[in-house]
């Protein structure tokens, strides 16, 4: 691994609340980046229900990179790089499918879904001696995770398991991606994977999902037409008092606290959800008891991908493809055991807010191209951007995970511990060093 | 042709195809001349406007390579969703079309699926055409989205109007940030 350049330390002022405009904009940071962040860091690549019969598979990304979502005929999960071992050809160019072998169409090199060279063009007379196909199998990532039927991977054999890397956020993540009622019916994804381009840094996207409650004047359109499900002002039906938790691994979740004795009327506009919804409240009042109100509304799990857990229920991960070039790639989940009417509801609703046709996406999607090309300038780039809110205020919480500001507070603590831990990841070599920055009492210098 | 073949049924087609193409230009007029109003007029109270997501599929699946009606998709309106897409851009706070984009709609390749020479209240027919879509807003940021639409019109009190329209794009990962235009 090279060294960096610079120190992304200089650019990251979290106990200021000052960041520098070249984070955003900076094409060399960006090369860096990719190897420090990109090539280390766990990364989503998709949903098992993508890939639910031996062969299936489902091509994603990592970082810039093509990787194939697989599960071999023994039934076991893999994530490989798209690349042939003979001279780098695509090795799969179709989204998904299935299939019992990918064959290279350039020179024909063939591999199982396991990863294995199988085939390899005249193998008997041009190979004197024959090679060991065993070695040039697809590279396959270094560690892979199966969480909750999301799979993660990393190319980085060094890096902390999946659960550690997670760490206190995994019980906001299980809280927002388990069924409406608390219980154990689970949830699934809802059709295909909306995948389009936004000139944008990928960090204005992972920082806005990471809880930036600052945002309301972006979606003043959708709110006083009255995108929500129930036909009420407002794009999303009440969700309760508004809670940031920022996590020393970077992760932000934005929470939402409904009351618990407060009657919910969501989903006005379609009877049967409506009904559906309130069953489940009732249900998950006695599932969960007291934290029955307590659910994510966002989140982001650093570096790339995001979730929304309550109106719409969506995955989100931001690739990038530069400095000012993202591409977002987004679907939907729904409960397993919700009635077929209430999911096609639910995903005309989830489709009329979210992707690149989403009446409230569409006005995030301009405000973070316009705020990137206005930074770039060189006089732009000399102004730090300003994420001083609730500075200081942030601190550990009785009830709930990470470190946490309350409303009526509002606050970038959440931007800030990304940004934290994104300097300690551009900056720190090894993982010891890593693990020491995120547990030095970060919350003191980044809350 | 000759005046002999000129039937009095191809004359009535003839009729007809003049009139569709009158309405598709006179739409395409409304939207890039933002009378977004009279065009929520042309569409009937239960239009189902529709713009899957195309994939990279092989030629044997060539059959799936546009994602089905019950799958996510680009855009799926009924026309409650549609008058509140025209009330966003009305707010004048709806900023990935404030300032207005500049847009032209150009319909071509106009088409009928089935041979037809007539059209009367409450019937219905299918036309095939090809679209593009021409958006530049700002100073520099330009899109150009083609594709094809197969729309079902409709006569109602002796006036066309669209009651369902399919939009296929030609594109599977969007090259636009945002699809706020109207197809």
């Amino acid at each position: 691994m090279t060294s960096a350049n610079y120190s992304a330390r200089n650019l990251v002022d979290t106990t200021e609340g000052e960041i520098s405009r070249e984070i955003f904009v900076n094409e060399e940071i960006y090369e860096q980046e990719k190897e420090r962040i990109f090539t280390r860091a766990w990364l989503y690549i998709g949903h098992e229900s993508q890939i639910k019969n031996p062969g299936d598979y489902f091509v994603s990304k990592m970082g810039e990179e093509s990787v194939i979502l697989t599960r071999d005929f023994a039934g076991k999960i893999h994530v490989f790089l798209n690349s042939c071992a003979h001279r780098g050809m695509r090795v799969c160019r179709y989204d998904e499918g299935n299939t019992s072998a990918f064959r290279c169409p350039y020179h024909a090199w063939t591999y199982k879904t396991d990863g294995t060279l199988i085939g390899v063009q005249d193998y008997d007379n041009a190979y004197q001696p024959p090679f060991d196909k065993s070695e040039w199998g697809l590279v396959e990532v270094a560690q892979m995770a199966n969480y909750m039927g999301t799979i993660w991977a990393t190319w980085d054999k060094n890096a902390p398991s999946f659960e550690e890397f997670l760490g206190e956020a995994t019980i906001a993540f299980d809280q927002g991606l388990c069924a409406w009622d608390g219980g154990d019916g689970g949830t699934e994804l809802l059709g295909s994977v909306q995948k389009w381009v936004v000139p944008t840094n990928w960090k204005f996207i992972a920082e806005n999902f990471s809880g930036d409650w600052l945002h309301g004047v972006s979606h003043r359109s959708v709110d006083m037409i009255r995108l929500g499900p129930s036909g009420e002002v407002g794009r999303r039906d009440d969700f309760g008092q508004l809670v940031v938790n920022g996590f020393p691994q970077g992760h932000g979740i934005l929470y939402s606290v409904y009351p618990n004795r407060k009657e919910r009327t969501e989903y006005a506009m379609s009877p049967e959800t409506s009904e559906y919804f309130q069953h489940c409240w009732e249900r998950r009042l006695k599932n969960l008891g007291e934290d029955a109100g307590t659910c994510p509304l966002v989140g982001t799990i650093f570096p790339n991908m995001s979730f929304h857990a309550q109106q719409p229920r969506t995955l989100l991960v931001s690739h990038p493809t530069g400095a000012n070039r993202t591409e977002m790639w987004r679907t939907y989940f729904v409960d397993k055991e919700a009635p077929a009417e209430v999911k096609q509801f639910l995903r005309e609703y989830y489709m009329r807010y979210s992707g690149p046709a989403g009446m409230t996406e569409q006005d995030d999607m301009e405000n973070w191209n316009y705020a990137s090309e206005a930074s770039r300038g060189l006089i732009a780039r000399q102004r730090p951007y300003h994420y001083k809110a609730g500075l200081g205020v942030g601190a550990p919480h009785e009830a709930l995970p990470g470190v946490v500001t309350e409303q009526p507070i509002t606050s970038e603590q959440n931007p800030r511990f990304f940004y934290k831990r994104w300097a300690d990841y551009m900056d720190l070599g090894s993982w010891d060093e890593l693990r020491d920055a995120q547990t030095s009492r970060f919350w003191e210098k980044a809350s | 042709m000759t005046a002999a073949t000129l039937t009095a049924e191809r004359l009535a087609y003839l009729d007809l195809m003049r009139e569709v193409e009158e309405f598709f230009h006179a739409e395409a007029d409304l939207l890039d001349e933002r009378e977004y109003d009279e065009w929520l007029d042309l569409l009937t109270d239960d239009i189902v406007y529709w713009m899957p997501m195309r994939k990279n599929v092989s030629y044997r699946n060539r059959d799936r390579d546009t994602t089905a009606e019950d799958d996510i998709a680009w855009i799926h309106d009924d026309k409650e969703t549609l008058i509140k897409r025209v009330k966003q851009i009305q707010t004048g706070v709806h900023w990935a079309d404030e300032p207005i984009s500049r847009i032209s709609h150009l319909i071509t390749n106009i088409r009928f699926v089935e041979p037809v020479s007539s059209l009367d209240d409450g019937e219905r027919v299918t036309t095939k055409c090809r679209f593009l879509v021409y958006r530049n807003r700002l100073e520099s940021e330009t899109d150009l989205l083609i594709g094809r639409r197969e729309d079902t019109l409709t006569r109602v009190d002796g006036k066309l109007k669209v009651a369902r329209r399919k939009i296929i794009l030609d594109q599977s990962t969007l090259q636009a940030k945002n699809l706020t235009m109207f197809f």
